[in-house]
């Protein structure tokens, strides 16, 4: 029978030759993943069922990036607990301030996560790793607390979409326009329980970061998964890293899909998502003159070197408007310091930006860069939903991180082609 | 089993963010996290929720993150269980393992409004509001999560089979 390749991942995992979607399945867990936020819960649970060990510890990341450098007392709290639960059940990957960074950007760059596997972890955007070509998504606090017990999970098997992606991609479109045009096109819930399969020839030729950053978005469509079938530039970007033995699949030319879609992304431009839902996409020549207190720049969507690198183009020899803060966010400590080493982190100040440890931060509203009311900021992150980073009555739009770093310089909304 | 209580009725894609911010995640604690319950889309709603009220919504509820805090909020209000014409999926997941009765129900957003007084069979899915006399059914749950909503949520149904 022919097979998608989230099918042949899930089926591989659970024993089988074959699974069909619809199916209620038991799937071995490659690595389970929790942050600052959603560990607390899980180890509480856990602790509470009396289970002696894990199931294995080289195969659970706790990673505490959401509120760390620790915001507040509580925040330390829920830390603490994270680090005394590592020490205590020798959780090899627990990562301390120094070694922590944006959980979706630090597991891929440390190899943790590979072509071939089955991730699950507590928070939605686990499904960034399927640009690698692993079966991966976002579940709770209580899945993880019986995987580290079990090392398997339930899934229901999802129907895929396919997503064909043609044409040539015009100036200072990237992998987040491509994403929001398409979240624009089938809505918040136009994948709801699907996986996202994108494919074609605009994909193949997308550099791995931006995959990323599309797989990234696939939560923000609803759908379980995104999926990018591995190539040779996944290859060159895992073979260097891979703390494992890994395996590719690829789907069936006559695989099933529910949907097959095809853009032509000659006719997309840099895309900006209106408040408060990302699929309020316009064009970036749509948008009138809308102006913003505050860009930001960073995130498990657009905080890799390619992102900061692709602000410093447009930011280098340029100040940014005086009624506007920017912020920088550099995913990981070794984005941070790659960025220090090209000399980007130099452009960022001399625009009179700031740059902020590795975090999630501003981008849940947690703390470094919280809106006030009515504030509006221009994003490079994933959610512009009411309050998502601050007073309920302030705004986030959704850029990449060019149209990000332009629309700092320029007060408003705006592309690199108006500078 | 029986359930029955006021509707306190929001629209399409109710996300968690507005049912719990961000800034009150840092607590596990249900009561807590219960009274900032749907702070995102009306600041007072944790006061005025009665014990028991029920949620009726519209589509893709608990769309966004997979804080567990969600559901935990909703149960923490003091809320009795979600009918919506449908979930987002993480949501629906966690409503499951952790314990909070939820229902999928095509027509309800038009068929039930804000104060309505509705009762739900949780055994057959039957949906009755006794305020306009409308009836509906929700979508069937699926025998395995049936199985997980018996043994109590998913430590329970994990912790019971490593014991057998
Ligand atoms: S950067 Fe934002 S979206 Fe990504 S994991 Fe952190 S809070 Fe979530």
């Amino acid at each position: 029978m022919p097979q998608t390749i989230t099918e042949k991942i899930l089926a591989a995992h659970a024993g089988r030759d074959t699974v069909t979607p619809g199916e209620l399945i038991n799937v071995r867990i490659d690595m389970a993943l929790a942050n600052d936020i959603t560990a607390p819960i899980a180890i509480d649970l856990f602790e509470k069922s009396r289970v002696e060990a894990v199931f294995d510890t080289e195969r659970i990341a706790l990673v505490p990036d959401h509120f760390v450098p620790n915001k507040d007392v509580r925040s330390a709290i829920q830390v603490q607990a994270m680090r005394t639960f590592a020490r205590k059940y020798h959780i090899k990957y627990f990562f301390e301030l120094g070694e922590m960074g944006i959980e979706h950007v630090l597991l891929p760059e440390q190899g943790l996560v590979l072509p071939g596997d089955v991730v699950i972890g507590a928070d939605s955007h686990t499904c960034t790793y399927g640009a690698l070509g692993a079966f991966a998504t976002g579940v709770g606090s209580t899945d993880i607390a019986a995987t580290m017990i079990t090392g398997e999970v339930w899934f229901k098997v999802p129907e895929s979409i396919k997503l064909i992606y043609d044409g040539q991609l015009r100036e200072w479109v990237t992998g987040k326009d491509l994403i929001l045009y398409t979240i624009g096109d089938i809505g918040v819930d136009g994948a709801t329980y699907k996986a996202m399969e994108f494919t074609g020839d605009v994909i193949r030729a997308l550099p791995v970061a931006d995959r990323m950053t599309m797989a990234n978005m696939a939560i923000e469509a609803g759908a379980k998964s995104g999926i990018i079938s591995p190539d040779e530039a996944t290859l060159d970007y895992i073979r260097p890293r891979a703390k494992r033995p890994f395996e590719c699949y690829t789907s069936d030319p006559d695989a099933t899909y529910i949907e097959v879609r095809t853009y032509d992304v000659s006719n997309i431009e840099p895309q900006v998502a209106f408040p408060y839902l990302p699929e309020n996409t316009r064009g970036i020549s749509a948008v009138d003159t809308i102006p913003i207190d505050q860009a930001v720049i960073g995130s498990c969507t657009n905080g890799r070197i390619e992102d900061l690198r692709l602000a410093a183009r447009i930011l280098n020899g340029r100040t940014i408007d005086k009624n506007v803060r920017l912020i920088i966010v550099p995913a990981t400590p070794t984005v941070y310091r790659q960025a220090m080493a090209e000399g980007l982190l130099e452009i960022f100040l001399a625009a009179r930006g700031i740059v902020s440890p590795p975090t999630c931060g501003p981008c849940l509203g947690g703390f470094m860069g919280v809106l006030g009311p009515g504030e509006r900021a221009v994003s490079t992150t994933n959610r512009n939903f009411v309050g998502r980073m601050g007073h309920p009555s302030s705004e986030v739009y959704l850029a990449n991180p060019a149209v990000a770093a332009a629309s700092a310089v320029l007060g408003r909304i705006g592309g690199p082609d108006e500078l | 089993m029986k359930i029955e209580g006021t509707v306190r009725k929001f629209g399409d894609n109710i996300d968690t963010d507005v049912i719990i911010p961000a800034i009150y995640l840092v607590t596990t604690d249900m009561g807590e996290l219960g009274k900032h319950c749907m702070e995102g889309v009306d600041a007072t709603f944790a006061e005025k929720v009665g014990p028991g009220d029920i949620i009726v919504a519209g589509k893709n509820f608990g769309c966004g993150s997979s804080r567990e805090h969600a559901p935990m909020a909703i149960k923490g209000a003091g809320i009795s269980c979600v009918i919506a014409e449908g979930f987002a999926r993480i949501f629906f997941r966690n409503a499951f393992n952790m314990g909070l009765a939820i229902f999928e129900c095509p027509g309800v957003f038009q068929g039930i409004q804000e104060g309505d007084r509705v009762s739900v069979n949780q055994d057959t899915g039957e949906i009755t509001d006794h305020t306009n006399g409308k009836r509906f059914l929700a979508n069937p749950v699926p025998p395995f999560m049936q199985e997980l909503i018996e043994a109590g949520g998913l430590m329970a149904y994990v912790l019971n089979k490593r014991r057998l």
